[in-house]
C-alpha cells in the first residue's frame, strides 16, 4: 500500500481577472463620469472662477473613478468568487506572501497621483486665486483693470462699499457683468464669511483684516450670498441675493443709489481697509 | 449573538434619548427665551389690508415681562388692549400696508456701520421723529434699528438724551415718561417667514454689546409671519 501526495488544481488567476474587469470598468465608467458628471457639479459658470471650479472638481472626479472602479470590483469579485459555500466550512485563504512588484506599483501609482493633484491643484490656485479669500497681500492677482468693491459683514448683514464712486454703501451687491471685481472683504464685529455661491466665490470676513479675492463676471444673472460661518444666532438668516447686470444698468444703478447715498455720506467714515467701530458705549 | 444585539438596542435607545434631549433643549430655548407669536389686527381700507403696529424699545423690561432676565434690553409690542407684551413673532397680512409707531425710552449706543442711519424701505425712504421727518440721523445718536433685511426695511431710532428727566427704568414705561416717538410706513410682501432684528449694539454689558438679549430670541430680534 502506497500513500499518494494530494495534488493541487491550478486556480483561476483571480488577479488577472480583477485587473481585465477593472480596466474595461474605468474605460466605460471614467469617460461617461467626466462628460456627463463632472460639468453638473456646482457651484456652475456664473464668472471664470466658477467655471474653473467645474474643471477642476471634473479632473478630480474622473481622476478618482478608476479608483473607484478598482474598489468596486475587488469588491463584487470578492464577493461572488471567495463567499463560503452553502453547507461547507469556514476554509481560512492562503497566507499573504509579500509582492514586491505589486508593492512597487501601489506606491508609485499613488504617490504620481497625489503629485499630480498637488500640482494641478497649486496651478489653478495660481491662475486668479480660484475665487477664495487670499489675506490683504495677495499673491495670485489676475492682470487687468479691477473694480474694487468693499464686502462687510456684520452680525448679521451684509452691506457693499464702492471706493471708485465716492465709497458708496449699499445693501445689495450689484455687479457689472464682464468685468474683473476685486473684493475686499472684512468684518465689524465677530467672524463671518462671504460666500457668493454662483460666483464660486468665498473669503472670510475678519474684523480688522482685508481679505483679497478676485472674481470676473460673465453675463447678467442673480446669484445668492450667504454666510458660511457660524456667527451667532441669526447666521441661518444671513443670507440676500445679488445681481449681475450690464454696464449700463450699473451705471443707473450707481446713480439711483448715489442720490440715497447722499444724506448719509456726511456721517461715513472715510474708506478704509479695515474698520474699527466706535462708540461702543455698551460693549463689555 | 445575543449580547451584541443588547449592546445595538442600548445604543440606538441611548442615540435616540439623546437625541430627544437635545429637541426638548432646543425647543425649551425658543419657546421659553421668546415670546409666544402675537396677532396684528388688521383694518381693510379700499380693499386692501392695512394695520397699525405700535411698538417700543426700553432699556430694561423688568422683571414683570421677563422674570429671567429683567435688565435685558427689549422690544415690546402693545396688544389691542393696549397692554405692553413681549413678543416678537409678529402675524401680518401679505401685501399689506404697516403703519408703525415706535416709542423709544432707551438712550443712544451708537451704530457700528454709520450707513445704517440712512432709513430705508420705508415710504419715500424717510420717516418721523418726533413729528418731524427725516432722512438720516447722526449715527452715534441711534438707540436701536427696526430692520427687516429681507424687505430691505432699515429705521435707526434716535435715543433718550443721556440728561433728560423723568427716564424709564423697567418696562413697561408710560407716555409721560422721556421718550422719541418714531413713525413710517412700509408694505410686506408675498407670504413668508423674516426675521427682524436691530443692528445697534445695544446688550450692555455683553461682549462687544451682541450678547445677551440680542442672542436670545424675544428682546430685540424676532420674526413677521406674513399670510
Amino acid at each position: 500500500m502506497s500513500a499518494t501526495a494530494p495534488t493541487t488544481q491550478p486556480g483561476p488567476n483571480h488577479a488577472r481577472r480583477v485587473i481585465v474587469a477593472w480596466i474595461v470598468f474605468s474605460l466605460i465608467a471614467t469617460p461617461l463620469v467626466a462628460i456627463f458628471v463632472g460639468p453638473n457639479i456646482p457651484p456652475g459658470n456664473g464668472s471664470d472662477q466658477a467655471t474653473q471650479q467645474v474643471f477642476d472638481n471634473t479632473v478630480m472626479v474622473a481622476l478618482l473613478t478608476p479608483v473607484i472602479c478598482l474598489l468596486l470590483v475587488f469588491f463584487v469579485y470578492a464577493l461572488a468568487q471567495f463567499r463560503k459555500q452553502r453547507g461547507g466550512d469556514i476554509v481560512d485563504g492562503p497566507p499573504l506572501r509579500e509582492h514586491r512588484m505589486v508593492q512597487l506599483l501601489w506606491i508609485v501609482l499613488t504617490s504620481l497621483t497625489v503629485l499630480f493633484l498637488a500640482g494641478f491643484g497649486t496651478f489653478e490656485l495660481l491662475q486668479n486665486g480660484a475665487g477664495g479669500g487670499q489675506g490683504p497681500s495677495p499673491i495670485a492677482v489676475p492682470s487687468g483693470q479691477k473694480l474694487q468693491v468693499q464686502v462687510i459683514a456684520q452680525q448679521w448683514e451684509f452691506t457693499y462699499r464702492y471706493p471708485s464712486y465716492g465709497g458708496l454703501e449699499t445693501s445689495q451687491l450689484i455687479l457689472p457683468a464682464d468685468t474683473l471685481i476685486e473684493l475686499h472683504v472684512t468684518s465689524l464685529d465677530v467672524v463671518h464669511s462671504f460666500w457668493a455661491y454662483q460666483l464660486g466665490i468665498k473669503a472670510d470676513a475678519n474684523p480688522g483684516v482685508d481679505n483679497i479675492a478676485y472674481l470676473k463676471t460673465k453675463g447678467p444673472r442673480t446669484f445668492s450670498v450667504h454666510c458660511a460661518e457660524l456667527c451667532g444666532l441669526w447666521h441661518g438668516y444671513m443670507f440676500s441675493q445679488g445681481k449681475v447686470v450690464s454696464s449700463s444698468d450699473f451705471s443707473a444703478w450707481l446713480h439711483q443709489q448715489e442720490a440715497l447715498f447722499a444724506s448719509v455720506k456726511q456721517y461715513m467714515p472715510a474708506y478704509a481697509n479695515a474698520y474699527y467701530p466706535d462708540p461702543q458705549r455698551r460693549a463689555g | 449573538m445575543r449580547a451584541r444585539t443588547w449592546k445595538l438596542v442600548g445604543t440606538v435607545v441611548v442615540v435616540a434619548a439623546v437625541g430627544v434631549l437635545i429637541g426638548l433643549y432646543v425647543s425649551k430655548l425658543t419657546t421659553e427665551a421668546g415670546s409666544p407669536s402675537y396677532t396684528v389686527p388688521v383694518k381693510t381700507v379700499n380693499g386692501k389690508p392695512v394695520v397699525d403696529l405700535t411698538i417700543e424699545t426700553v432699556a430694561a423690561v423688568g422683571p414683570e415681562l421677563s422674570p429671567s432676565h429683567p435688565d435685558f434690553v427689549s422690544y415690546l409690542i402693545r396688544n389691542a388692549q393696549g397692554k405692553w407684551e413681549r413678543d416678537t413673532v409678529w402675524h401680518l397680512p401679505a401685501h399689506a400696508t404697516v403703519h408703525v409707531t415706535i416709542y423709544n425710552f432707551d438712550g443712544a449706543s451708537g451704530l457700528r456701520n454709520s450707513y445704517l442711519a440712512r432709513p430705508q424701505g420705508t415710504d419715500g425712504n424717510t420717516y418721523t421723529v418726533d413729528g418731524k421727518t427725516l432722512d438720516v440721523i447722526n449715527p452715534d445718536d441711534a438707540s436701536h434699528t427696526f430692520a427687516v433685511p429681507a424687505y430691505g426695511l432699515i429705521v435707526a431710532l434716535p435715543g433718550v438724551a443721556d440728561d433728560a428727566k423723568n427716564q424709564c427704568g423697567y418696562a413697561p414705561c408710560a407716555l409721560s415718561m422721556a421718550h422719541r416717538t418714531i413713525q413710517f410706513t412700509f408694505h410686506t410682501g408675498s407670504a413668508g417667514h423674516f426675521r427682524w432684528q436691530c443692528f445697534v449694539p445695544c446688550a450692555a454689558g455683553w461682549l462687544y454689546g451682541f450678547g445677551g438679549p440680542m442672542q436670545t430670541i424675544g428682546y430685540m430680534d424676532g420674526f413677521l409671519n406674513v399670510a
